[in-house]
This record gives C-alpha cells, sequence and structure tokens, in this order.
C-alpha cells in the first residue's frame, strides 16, 4: 500500500543493529585515517566508502548548505582530473558512485568490481587533498543546489513544515538548521567558502574508509597506505564541540497551512539523548518505546487504538533515531481520519500514551519486536552496502566500532523497566514541538 | 585521461571482469510450477518473488481501484486470523510479506528465516488463498485510499504522470491512476474486490523466482502448498492500449515554485527487435549516471535542474519512450528548449563512437552488480522470465551490449527519438512558455 507517502513526513532511519563481527577488520593509518573492512565474499563486487566527520552542524554561521554544496563540488576537479572525470571514469569502469550529506557527516561511495578498488581508493586519495575548483563550475552547481531544494523542501508543503518544525526544536544546536541550507545564504555561497571549508575538514584524520564485499583487509590496508598514506593530518582539525542547547524551558507550537496539503496531521517531537559511546542503553530503550507506541500499525500502541479499534486515523507512527553526535529527537505522527480535526488527533495521541504511561510495556509486544531485531542482523548480512552504511553513520556520530557490535546484545537485554523509565525522561513537554499542517483555508484553530 | 590514472584506467578498461554470475536452477515443482532458483545457503533465510501477469490493468472501468483495494488488503487477515492477530503472527515469524500491484502485473515479495519457513509459508499461503476481506478492514483501508487519491491531486510529480497518462491513453485503463478515484473507491463494495482476487490471482500466469537457503526439492513442495490451490484460470487480458498524444506542451497550472515537467512520446515493445539497441541509445540520451546528453547539458553545463533522466517503459499493451524533470518556474522554458535540442540533434545524427564505447563500458561493467543479494537476484530472475528471456540471456548479455555498432544507434535514433512528437505535460506556473 502507499502508506509510505507518510512516512516520507517523518525523517527517519530504521536502527537496525549491526551484524556479527568476525568479518570486520578495523586499522588506523600514521596519519589518523580510520579504516574498516566489512569482508562478504558472494559475489565479485565492492562498495568503496569515504566518510568525513563534517556536516552541515559544522558550518560557519551565515553558510548554511555548504556542507552539502562541497559534497558536490568534490566531483569538479582535482589537479589531476577534469570536472566530472571522476565519475566518468568510475562509469568506464562500470562502477556506480555517489555522495551525501548529513548533519553529522559527510560521504562518498563507489560500487564497483572488486578489481577495480585500487583505483577509487587512489581517486578519493586524490580528491581528500587536491580539489580544484574555478567560478565556471561553481557557479552553474550553485543554482543546481537551489533547483534541489526547490525539490526537496519548497515544493512540498511537508518538506518546508518538517524544517520549521526542526528550526523549532533547536533552541542552539546547529541541528536546527536544514542541511540543504536556507535559501537566502545558499545564494550567496562562494568559491572561496567550500575551499575555505574543505581546507578546514577534510583530511584523513577526520576521515574514515570503509570498503565493503570482496576485499582482503591486508590488501585494503597497502592500498590505503599507498594513497592515503602520503596525505599529512591537518594539525589544525577542529575539535568537534558544537553550541549544545540550553535547558528547554517552554513548550514549542507552529502551526504551517498551505493550499498545497490535501491531508492534514499533528506532529510532535521532543528533544531526545542519542547513542553515547559506552552508553547506549537509554537510546536501546527508546528505540524499544518507539517500536512499540508506533512500530507497526496493527500491533502498536498507537495503531492498534487509533488506526484499528478506533478508526479515528489514518496512519499513525513513532520515531527515533539514536545515531546522532548531539541530542536527537523522539516523535509521533497522527494522521487524523475524515472528520476529525487537528486538536482532536493530538488530543487523541496524549489520551493513548497517558493510557500507556498507566499500563506499562505489554511483554508479549516486546517480546516480538526483540524477534524481529534478531532476524533483522540475519536479513541485513544480505547487504553489505547497508551493513557498510551502519559503520560509517555510527563512526561519524561520536560511536566506535565496538559500540555498533555491541548495540544488538544492548537492546535485547534491555527491559521493560528501563523502556518506561526512558519514557518518563523523554515525554516532558517542555522540550517539545507540536506541529500542525494545516489546509490554507483550515477551520481549526489552534489551542 | 591524465598521467595519474591513465595506465591503471586503461588497463582496466582492456579486461571487464568475467565472472559467473549466478548459477540459476529451473525447478518445476510436482504440481507442474516451474520456478527459477539460485541455491545459496550463507544466510539463513531464502527471498521469494512471485508475479501474476495482468495486474491494476485487469480492473473493469467503472471499477477502477479494485486492484489496489484487493492488494492493500492481503495483509488485513487470512483464514482464522483477522488483521492484528495476523500481523502479529507474522511478526513474531519475523517473516516479511509485501505485495504490489502495477499496471501489468501483481507481485508478491516474500523473505522468511529458515528456522520457521514452513509457517512462514503458511501465513503467505492464507494471504494469498484465504483473504478475508473483513468489513472493518475494508473500511479502514478505503479512508487511507482516500486519503491518498486527495494527496496525489496536490502532488505535483503525480499530477505530472497522470496527465501524461490520461493525455496518452484514453479509454483504456492506463489512462487512469490504478489507486482508482474518489467516486470508484468510495463506491468499492466488498464483491468488486473479491472478483479482483479471483482476476488476479490464478495458475495461468504465474512467475517465480527464489534465492537463498532452500533446495530445488524444497522450492517444489512450497510452490504446490503455496499457490497450488488457486484457480486454473484469471480474467483475460486487457487489450492494446493506443497511443493517442501528438507533439506539444501542456500546462496544469499549480501554485507551486518550481515546475515538474513529464516528457515523451511513443517507445519501443520489449519484443521489438531494436529494443536492446534503444536501451543502449537511451543510456547515452538520458539513463542511469551522470554521464549522458540531459545531465550533461541540463544538469551540468546550466544547473536548470537537480536531476533529469529517460527511460523506455514497454508495458504489456503500449509502449513508451519518457522522460522527467522539475525546473524553477523561471527557468523550465529554457530547459525544454535544451532537451528538444538534444532530442534532434540525436534523431538527426546519432551518437558518436566515443558516447557508445562510455556507454558499453558502463553498462557491460555496472550489469553484475545488479545481483547484490537474495531479494534483488529473485526479482530479476522473475523480470527476465516475464520478459521471456532465457536462462542463458545472463551470460550472454554482455556480449549483446558489446555487439551494438554506432551504425545500429543512427537507425534506431530515428526511430524512438522524434522531436516533432515530443510532449511535456508542465505542472506549475512556468513562464515563457507557449502551449498548445
Amino acid at each position: 500500500m502507499k502508506r509510505w507517502i507518510w512516512a516520507t513526513a517523518i525523517a527517519t532511519t530504521a536502527a537496525l543493529p549491526a551484524s556479527a563481527a568476525e568479518d570486520v577488520t578495523t586499522f588506523t593509518l600514521e596519519n589518523g585515517l580510520e579504516i574498516v573492512v566489512i569482508e562478504d565474499h558472494r559475489a565479485a563486487a565492492v562498495t568503496n566508502m569515504v566518510w568525513y566527520r563534517t556536516g552541515a552542524a559544522d558550518e560557519p554561521p551565515g553558510k548554511s548548505g555548504i556542507a552539502h554544496f562541497l559534497e558536490h563540488l568534490l566531483f569538479k576537479g582535482t589537479d589531476e582530473l577534469e570536472p566530472g572525470e571522476f565519475s566518468a571514469i568510475v562509469e568506464a569502469n562500470g562502477g556506480s558512485d555517489n555522495a551525501f550529506t548529513s548533519w553529522d557527516y559527510t560521504g562518498y561511495f563507489q560500487r564497483v568490481a572488486a578489481d577495480r578498488l585500487e583505483l577509487m581508493i587512489e581517486m578519493e586519495a586524490d580528491r581528500m587533498t587536491d580539489l580544484v575548483l574555478t567560478d565556471e563550475v561553481v557557479l552553474p552547481e550553485r543554482d543546481v543546489i537551489l533547483e534541489e531544494r526547490s525539490q526537496r523542501i519548497d515544493n512540498s508543503a511537508g518538506g518546508i513544515f518538517g524544517e520549521q518544525r526542526r528550526a523549532a526544536q533547536y533552541l542552539n544546536h546547529p541541528y536546527a538548521i536544514p542541511i540543504i541550507g536556507w535559501r537566502h545564504e545558499m545564494e550567496e555561497l562562494s568559491r572561496k567558502d567550500a575551499l575555505d571549508f574543505y581546507d578546514t575538514f577534510y583530511a584523513p584524520n577526520n576521515a574514515i574508509l570503509i570498503v565493503a564485499g570482496d576485499a582482503d583487509p591486508d590488501q585494503v590496508l597497502r592500498m590505503a597506505q599507498t594513497h592515503f598514506g602520503p596525505i599529512p593530518a591537518n594539525p589544525d582539525l577542529p575539535v568537534r564541540v558544537r553550541p549544545q542547547e540550553p535547558p528547554q524551558v517552554a513548550e514549542r507550537r507552529i502551526a504551517y497551512a498551505d493550499a498545497r496539503v490535501a491531508q492534514p496531521y499533528v506532529l510532535r517531537t521532543y528533544l531526545a539523548p542519542e547513542r553515547d559511546p559506552g552508553a547506549q542503553e537509554t537510546a536501546a530503550a527508546l528505540t524499544l518505546l518507539s517500536e512499540l507506541l508506533g512500530g507497526s500499525s496493527a500491533t502498536s500502541v498507537l495503531g492498534g487504538k487509533l488506526e484499528f479499534e478506533e478508526q479515528r486515523s489514518v496512519y499513525t507512527a513513532a520515531f527515533y533515531n539514536g545515531l546522532s553526535l548531539d541530542a536527537t529527537s523522539f516523535g509521533f505522527i497522527n494522521v487524523p481520519a475524515a472528520g476529525v480535526s487537528l486538536e482532536d488527533a493530538e488530543a487523541d495521541v496524549d489520551r493513548v500514551i497517558a493510557e500507556f504511561m498507566a499500563e506499562g510495556v505489554d511483554e508479549a509486544a516486546l517480546e516480538r519486536i526483540k524477534m524481529q531485531l534478531r532476524a533483522s542482523e540475519i536479513y541485513s548480512r544480505d547487504s553489505v552496502e547497508g551493513r557498510a552504511r551502519q559503520y560509517g553513520t555510527a563512526l561519524t556520530s561520536g560511536l566506535t566500532v565496538e559500540d555498533v557490535q555491541a548495540w544488538p546484545d544492548i537492546l535485547q537485554a534491555t527491559t521493560s523497566e528501563q523502556i518506561m523509565a526512558a519514557a518518563e525522561m523523554v515525554f516532558d513537554r517542555r522540550n517539545a514541538v507540536t506541529g500542525w499542517l494545516m489546509r490554507e483555508s483550515a477551520e481549526e484553530v489552534m489551542q | 585521461m591524465n598521467r595519474l590514472f591513465g595506465a591503471l584506467s586503461a588497463l582496466i578498461l582492456s579486461t571487464m571482469p568475467v565472472w559467473a554470475i549466478v548459477d540459476i536452477q529451473e525447478v518445476r515443482s510436482p504440481g507442474g510450477i516451474t520456478a527459477w532458483l539460485v541455491e545459496d545457503d550463507a544466510i539463513p533465510f531464502v527471498a521469494l518473488e512471485i508475479r501474476f501477469q495482468g495486474g491494476a490493468a485487469l480492473d473493469p472501468e467503472d471499477k477502477r481501484g479494485a486492484g489496489y483495494f484487493m492488494t492493500g488488503l492481503l495483509n488485513e487477515g487470512a483464514g482464522e486470523f483477522d488483521a492484528r492477530a495476523y500481523a502479529t503472527r507474522v511478526e513474531e515469524l519475523a517473516a516479511s510479506f509485501s505485495f504490489e500491484i502495477f499496471d501489468d502485473s501483481m507481485s508478491v515479495s516474500a523473505r522468511f528465516l529458515s528456522e520457521n519457513r514452513d509457517e512462514a509459508v503458511e501465513h503467505l499461503r492464507i494471504a494469498l488463498q484465504e483473504p478475508r476481506f473483513d468489513t472493518d478492514a475494508i473500511e479502514r483501508l478505503r479512508g487511507q485510499i482516500l486519503s491518498v487519491i486527495a494527496s496525489d491531486a496536490k502532488d505535483p510529480d503525480t499530477i505530472a504522470g497522470t496527465t501524461f497518462d490520461a493525455l496518452a491513453f484514453p479509454g483504456h485503463p492506463y489512462a487512469t491512476a490504478r489507486e482508482g478515484t474518489a467516486e470508484t473507491v468510495g463506491a468499492m463494495t466488498r464483491d468488486d474486490i473479491v472478483n479482483a482476487h479471483k482476476n488476479t490471482f490464478a495458475r495461468d500466469r504465474i512467475f517465480v523466482g527464489a534465492a537463498g537457503d532452500i533446495s530445488p526439492e524444497e522450492l517444489g513442495l512450497l510452490l504446490d502448498t503455496l499457490l497450488g490451490g488457486l484457480p486454473a484460470n484469471g480474467a483475460p487480458l486487457p487489450p492494446d492500449a493506443e497511443y493517442a498524444l501528438e507533439g506539444g506542451v501542456t500546462v496544469v497550472p499549480f501554485e507551486t515554485p518550481q515546475s515538474v515537467a513529464r516528457f515523451g512520446h511513443e517507445g519501443l515493445s520489449r519484443d521489438d527487435k531494436d529494443f536492446f539497441a534503444a536501451f543502449v541509445l537511451n543510456q547515452i540520451v538520458g539513463g542511469g549516471g551522470f554521464n549522458n546528453r540531459l545531465m550533461e547539458e541540463v544538469r551540468v553545463k546550466r544547473g536548470l535542474t537537480y536531476g533529469i533522466g529517460s527511460f523506455l517503459l514497454p508495458l504489456d499493451n503500449a509502449a513508451l519512450y519518457l522522460g522527467q524533470f522539475s525546473s524553477d518556474n523561471t527557468r523550465i522554458a529554457e530547459a525544454i528548449d535544451v532537451i528538444r535540442t538534444q532530442w534532434t540533434d540525436v534523431a538527426e545524427n546519432g551518437v558518436t563512437e566515443e558516447e557508445l564505447e562510455a556507454a558499453k563500458v558502463y553498462l557491460t561493467g555496472a550489469y553484475p552488480l545488479r545481483f547484490d543479494g537474495n531479494g534483488r537476484i529473485a526479482s530479476i530472475m522473475v523480470g527476465m522470465q516475464m520478459d521471456d528471456l532465457g536462462m542463458d540471456y545472463i551470460p550472454t548479455r554482455n556480449d549483446k551490449v558489446r555487439a551494438v555498432t554506432v551504425e545500429d544507434l543512427r537507425r534506431v535514433a530515428k526511430r524512438l527519438l522524434r522531436p516533432e512528437d515530443l510532449h511535456f505535460v508542465i505542472v506549475g506556473q512556468p513562464q515563457g512558455l507557449e502551449t498548445n
């Protein structure tokens, strides 16, 4: 069914556990480059990834979007390669490549036949240090990211709403700023801004090489030493400390009306702790809490009550993603059935959560979720690329390989008491933003 | 090329990978159902892909959306279990069953663990053979589908696609959205849904691919359990659709900052002798990756869009050659000019040797990378069977790509790219655009 269209209203990543540790090998070069090799020899293919511990939340004030803009510009040439030649060489070797930017990381990857790995590593090493940019390529690419912003955000009422909600969630932390950037700042981004950001953050001591697939760890180490080894560490790499949130003492409410809204909904997020190195228990409890409250429509607390028993909602979900360097959020969405106002939809969620807080965890439901998490360790082994992403996201979010490998066991060991304690802690309205996405001629009035 | 990478790249171009991609076995169940299997016990689960030819195009004209509605209900209660009990059981087994209806087919994608395979298969069997279609489930789903239809009506991407389809295929099911309309879905009865189920699930139209931890014998027995009880014959397949659209521009006014475009004209059917060459040609025009004409001219050189692509869409009853992109309202007219220029250029002049060589290297190298994981392999094998490709297609496919010449493409370009027939549907507030 097309229910996913509601799921896209919320940015969430399933917190799947990474699987078996025995096929994962790690190294660190003298210049600080970390290397993770995940072996899977079922097919003669390999994914090569370079992750930088730098993302949109590391941007200087007033330069929103520069981390993502730079990601685009990394394809625009070096002292060795013409603009576009990087991807052309990847394609000429039968591979595909792309890149992605988040608040906490920027990543680049190629998927190629296993015997092409060294060329990919060589080219990634080249663009870590020898980027060459001219206005001739920078300016049209700035138009591209503005079009990207139009496509992702401005052309979608839900996109605009999500951006405003996030800005209201963080009072001080740069997570308030969209990855793509605010349009008025994007329009002013320059070649120099990009190169300044590059010179500050692109260095081996701020990067992780992840190779996943049909690769031999010792061979990967040799290739990395050959190509990344000569690049010096950046001694001036900034310590990664962002402005932190003050105590949030005033609940926030936003309302956004747009003629393009056909189906209104209410969404609330609470500021929530993230997974921290050596201390992932609370995050594990919140992960399970989100599954219990709003994982599966048919069997979760919100879905079971509002979609099935009462038929007052078209769609409900709870979401939490603990992979974040700084404070993350825990949230709900309720898409009300025809005839149910947003005010009532919000009250419905509050009522059902209050009942849950009084009744506690259904042990059978918790066991079912744990079974699915155990199974997901088996299923996830089918996608070595997915596993590479899990490691990359975790390692750029302040966690270690050991934390990634401990996570499945921590989830399994989490008790109902821990889950209820985490719920008591996180459901504090002073930390929350409640948002209503409304039709333009909304008859509803904010409370 | 350049001094640093030149030597290594050149060496590599001459030695593209040769490896056995997958080892397919044909399985025939005791009951006579054929399947393709890639057996691999490395991970203790099976991915199973089953498709039934037919799909949403089987909807009776006044019951548009019946197939889609029925599909959504397959997970909503079966056998002795109501919707919530059924979902609970499947979650306990950590199995996953998803059902999706396309224009020409119904797809069943399942994965289940080896440790509880029999129980999982029994739950899939009752979903396929004994769905309950309970009244409360029907009403819950009706609300969801109406919500989706209302949202689609305000989504510029969806409007662009449905407008193009409506103009291209009047009178055929392809002309309308498979979700149906508020009117048809509002009036849908349980009988309509039961009929859609009967029309869709039958043994005369099954294609099966399986990959993972299962032997041919086990798969044969599993398929008889799962599918043997279905009726022998489904509804007659729909007639061919006549393409009714001429070249030009249609604007659908919509208040939004960025216009969304869907464009194209007729394409080539899957069994056309030129289809393969057309596939290679499209790679150069606007296929995957960054290295194609449309991405280069519209995005890289001019920054007129974030993404643009073109694709061949060979349906069972029609064939299209389509593209899509979006550009801010002030700039989309320029983007359309650039596309028309490229279309004309390729139609008149074909492509260069260098472009063809680059496309060949990309396509031949990328092909084996598709087979990454049990689910993908099962799905590819079903697609091959539906396209009537033999098992020897996989080891010979790259040779077919290499055999394509620029002369082939020059000839096919004149057939495939027809600038005068290009029709653009633009949803937004485009500036400086003449419409017809």
